[in-house]
């Protein structure tokens, strides 16, 4: 059933394979570090490729390295329905960077990139409706990043939150 | 002229004497109507409270469905800072008088979520008349929450002035 790392790579064309910066095989889960410029033509591959048939986006999250540079990871999870087997793969992205939007390969990638836009405020090129998610629109910074305090800024809702406002950055 | 009807002779079984204050509270704490709004884990205690097992209607408290058919609410659950405002919305709607009731640990002080989007207490929100600790609150706990509510309400006063304000 399970698919491993060797026979993915092997089912990969020239053109994809490319793409791939490294590739391993944590507990048995084949994973790909994918060039971000190029993630959406790799995806569209490995669903459209009947061997492979990764018809189903999982889940698409972000991760915060700070203070490594680069500092932002981007993560899907695939499945395939067909063949019951799984994917992982991975973006590194320089802080203020773009990453393109997967949502015209997948459209459940629409709320999940919203999510980490809201977030982390990694911000996905050609994403049809861009904006918070869980927070209110007038929320000021990314919450999920390592230099945002737990505690948020102090507001009228908040006494034991930090001095100041976040830092101006996307 | 028809037949004057005179006053009954036994007056004792037929008036009796009291203050306004006694009648209006005595009227208003027999009927506290909270709102039909629950927020997170402590809603499902509360929902338990109402229903037949607990029965909060033999204090004659009832849910309704309208903020303004209602004049208590019950914070029910964690406040996020995104729905505040709609927490207050809800009690501004509430016509007078009206009371509220902070129900669980989170609606008191934010509980565990000190975080960046939990309201540290509901006090910051709207004025609470009656906390009831717990995560969450047994029903019993709630139940004590509303009496303690009607207590209150028994001990204070109907009239906006001061009675001397009256003779001025």
């Amino acid at each position: 059933m399970a698919i491993g790392l060797q026979s993915i790579l092997d089912l990969l064309d020239e053109r994809v394979q490319s793409a791939v910066v490294e590739s391993h095989d944590p507990l048995g889960m084949p994973t790909l570090v994918i060039d971000a410029e190029r993630i959406v033509d790799v995806c569209r591959y490995l669903r459209d490729t009947p061997a492979l048939g990764f018809d189903f986006l999982c889940d698409l999250c972000g991760v915060d390295f700070h203070p490594q540079t680069p500092r932002f990871e981007v993560v899907y999870h695939l499945y395939s329905i067909a063949h019951k087997h799984r994917l992982r793969l991975k973006c590194k992205l320089v802080e203020g960077t773009k990453i393109p939007s997967v949502t015209q390969v997948w459209n459940t990638a629409n709320w999940h990139e919203r999510e980490t836009y809201d977030m982390y405020g990694i911000v996905f090129a050609d994403h049809p409706d861009l904006r918070r998610i869980y927070m209110w629109e007038e929320f000021e910074g990314w919450p999920m990043r390592k230099d945002f305090p737990l505690r948020g800024y102090k507001d009228q809702y908040n006494p034991f939150g930090e001095e100041g406002s976040p830092p101006e950055s996307t | 002229m028809g037949k004057l009807i005179g006053p009954p002779n036994d007056l004792s079984n037929n008036l009796f004497f009291t203050t306004v204050d006694k009648v209006v509270n005595w009227s208003r704490r027999s009927a506290l109507w909270p709102e039909t709004f629950g927020i997170a884990c402590c809603a499902i205690e509360m929902i338990a409270t109402g229903c037949s097992r607990y029965d909060l209607d033999r204090f004659g408290v009832v849910f309704r469905s309208s903020p303004r058919q209602c004049d208590v609410m019950v914070i029910a659950g964690t406040v996020t800072k995104k729905f505040a405002p709609v927490v207050k919305l809800l009690y501004d709607q509430m016509a007078e008088p009206r009371w509220v009731i902070a129900m669980g640990t989170c609606a008191i002080s934010g509980g565990v979520y000190n975080t960046y989007a939990v309201v540290q207490g509901s006090e910051r929100i709207v004025p609470v008349d009656v906390h009831v600790p717990g995560c969450p609150p047994r029903p019993d706990a709630l139940m004590h929450g509303f009496l303690m509510l009607q207590e209150k309400i028994k001990s204070g006063r109907t009239r906006a002035e001061e009675p001397s304000a009256l003779w001025q």
